[in-house]
């Protein structure tokens, strides 16, 4: 009896595992940039009247194309694949591509497009697909007037980032930064804005004034910085749309850093009064300032979380310079950094997940990330001066300003914009006219 | 005389320790049927053990007492060679209880005969050589007979198949530290390993507010499976392997 009720279990056990489904578990991939293929946008024929007169509409599909490459190259996550090496012709990809062509050359994802430049109307439409898949992932069409090709470029990678990542892009966006010329001891300082991709630079102020940390609002394209007029500084406001520039008002002895208010409503930096650095804030309708902060220590670079709750700072009231978290109000303050070296300009990421600082240890300078409680401690970057980083608006990439020794003549010393992505291995220099600091990134201008 | 037995008794008692196993026979069934192609040297490797096992046999046969006397005295003619090889050869035609010694040998043995990290890199230099040879090779390890109870799949034909994926998923860089980036996918497959079907268990995370970067994640799975098609499944057993489940998991990977 006991041998049938044996038999029989066994049987049944080897029926359900017959029948069960088998799970094989995948825990790694390629960590290799997604090969992509941006054709050249393909130029419909209207667009031949206009084409004598400029030369860079006369190649506006493959110059859109490019600057979406180069957008991709630098954000580490796709690998875009060389042209010469494309089988299908533009004219014939935009209409529908030859998946197998593209499955050729390795590509596993494929963009085309088409531009139409009318009188003063530039019309590009672009499409992404999965080759692998066979299928179109997303196609949208954008109109702007001609000179603004750029943008559209911008906005096509934003898309296309945005359908690959599930997380919005920063090609669309702009950088303001403090543009430097002339010998260490005699700098002549400039406000100067650009593209993020280094293009369309302007300078928007002469350099007879000092400028400092100019920094982006995160709502709009109004920027705050620090001048000094007759040796008092001054925190300024800027609308870079309109170019209109207002003075927020005069403070005593040494202030520090204006910053916006995620709302855009307030801005928030330290001054010194009495001798002490405190932090405060202004109300930018009522022009109402507030302290926040009310210490025997030095308390500088404030900077808001992005729900506006808290702000973190540093602050040497525990002896060094360590990085603090406080509510907005002031109240509940907390020391966050207690590693070696010293811990400045923390900055919270648009995202709120996670603190960038500059940390200085061993006659070191390094850029690092942490999570608002201090916890998961991460130098992305390390080198002999570098400081200042600003988050682009999706909380992936980091700006920053790095000092040379020499410069790539192997004279005088250099500053130069960098840029790190939060996986540490993507750090790229940003080709500026001149040398350059304090950088801050915008908000995205299309949204 | 009592001294004399009592001092005797315990070299009695060693020599049954000093017998080599009798697992170890099973050992050389093993690499017989193994689907493994081996690398060069990993086959020096196994024929030194397989020389070894087959001088533990015949000793293993001949009680060893008689052959300490054997050798001096004569040279084993073929004759009595061939009759303890006989002899091996009747113990095996009984097949049930061979498999049962099999099976209860394998997992001692390897550790006693094999590095485990030698086995590990005799299958990931045969990665690119194992569907050939599987299709060639229609028996079942015995690897395959334990683990079919449980998966389906050996573990060399597991991990063929887990090496084959590895190479086609290109994981999105861009996603967010979250702590669920796990996409299981359900297919149907066809015998010569193309899929009929293929279904997102959790599909309607996809369509979730913020959870954007699942979608993502999803299609770059979806997009490895179809690069990889057809998948390396084993020759036989399709009723077996034929639902499969591939639970892609990016924690690891992107959490570094």
């Amino acid at each position: 009896m006991k041998k049938i009720f044996f038999v029989i279990c066994c049987l049944l056990l080897f029926n359900s595992n017959a029948l069960a489904v088998v799970e094989v578990d995948i825990t790694r991939g390629s960590l290799d940039p997604l090969p992509i293929a941006v054709s050249p946008l393909h130029v419909e024929s209207n667009t031949a009247e206009i084409k004598k007169d400029n030369q860079i509409i006369e190649n506006i599909g493959e110059e859109i194309s490019k600057v979406i490459e180069v957008n991709f190259k630098r954000s580490g996550l796709f690998n875009p694949l060389k042209k010469e090496s494309f089988v299908q012709n533009p004219e014939i990809s935009h209409v529908k591509p030859r998946f197998e062509d593209w499955k050729l050359i390795k590509a596993q994802v494929l963009v085309t497009g088409k531009v139409n430049i009318s009188k003063d109307k530039l019309r590009a439409e672009f499409r992404l697909w999965d080759v692998v898949a066979a299928k179109e992932m997303v196609a949208l069409a954008f109109s702007t007037t001609p000179d603004n090709w750029r943008r559209v470029a911008h906005i096509i990678s934003d898309k296309i980032y945005q359908r690959l990542t599930g997380e919005k892009g920063y090609f669309d966006t702009r950088i303001i930064y403090v543009s430097e010329t002339g010998e260490k001891t005699q700098r002549v300082k400039k406000l100067a804005i650009m593209d993020q991709d280094g293009a369309n630079i302007k300078y928007l102020t002469l350099g007879n004034e000092l400028v400092l940390t100019p920094r982006f609002s995160p709502q709009n394209q109004l920027v705050t910085y620090l001048s000094y007029f007759r040796n008092l500084p001054r925190v300024y406001l800027l609308d870079i749309e309109t170019g209109v520039q207002e003075v927020v008002g005069d403070f005593p002895g040494m202030t520090f850093a204006p910053r916006f208010s995620p709302d855009g409503k307030k801005i928030i930096m330290s001054f010194a009064k009495d001798g002490n650095s405190d932090i405060y804030t202004m109300n930018l309708d009522t022009r109402v300032v507030e302290k926040i902060t009310d210490h025997t220590s030095i308390d500088t670079s404030p900077s808001y979380s992005p729900d506006g709750k808290r702000i973190c700072f540093n602050s040497d009231r525990s002896g060094l310079q360590q990085i603090y978290v406080m509510r907005s109000d002031g109240s509940n303050v907390k020391r966050i950094t207690f590693g070696k070296g010293l811990y400045g300009t923390p900055v919270w990421s648009p995202r709120g997940d996670l603190i960038a600082f500059t940390k200085v240890h061993k006659g070191k300078f390094y850029i690092g990330v942490m999570r608002p409680d201090g916890s998961g401690e991460r130098l992305l970057t390390e080198n002999f001066y570098q400081e200042a980083p600003s988050w682009s608006p999706n909380g992936r990439v980091l700006i920053f300003y790095r000092e040379t020794k020499t410069d790539s003549e192997g004279k005088g010393f250099s500053a130069r914009l960098w840029s790190i992505d939060l996986t540490g291995y993507n750090e790229r220099r940003i080709d500026t006219e001149t040398d350059g600091s304090d950088p801050s990134w915008s908000s995205l201008l299309s949204k | 005389m009592i001294v004399l037995t009592a001092l005797s008794l315990p070299f009695m008692m060693k020599k049954p320790i000093d017998l080599p196993p009798i697992l170890s026979v099973d050992l050389i069934q093993i690499t017989d049927k193994t689907n493994i192609p081996f690398a060069a040297k990993a086959a020096k490797i196994l024929e030194e053990i397989k020389k070894k096992e087959e001088e533990r046999v015949v000793s293993e046969q001949a009680p060893p007492s008689k052959k300490k006397k054997e050798k001096p005295d004569r040279i084993p003619l073929p004759d009595d060679l061939n009759k303890e090889k006989k002899k091996i050869v009747k113990k095996k035609q009984n097949p049930e209880e061979v498999k049962e010694q099999v099976r209860q040998a394998s997992e001692f043995e390897k550790k006693e005969l094999f590095d485990p990290n030698q086995i590990a890199a005799l299958i990931d230099k045969s990665k690119e050589d194992t569907a050939e040879t599987l299709k060639k090779n229609e028996r079942l390890t015995q690897n395959s007979v334990k683990n079919s109870f449980a998966t389906g799949l050996t573990l060399s034909q597991e991990d063929a198949l887990k090496a084959q994926i590895f190479g086609c998923w290109s994981l999105p860089l861009g996603l967010p530290y979250q702590e669920n980036l796990l996409v299981r996918i359900k297919l149907k497959l066809k015998p010569d390993g193309n899929v009929l079907r293929s279904e997102i268990l959790d599909h309607a995370r996809m369509n979730q507010p913020g959870q954007g970067f699942y979608k993502v994640l999803a299609e770059s799975a979806l997009r490895a499976i179809r690069i990889c098609q057809p998948l390396r499944v084993p020759p036989t057993g399709y009723e077996k392997w034929k639902d499969l489940q591939l639970n892609f998991d990016a924690n690891e990977m992107l959490k570094g």
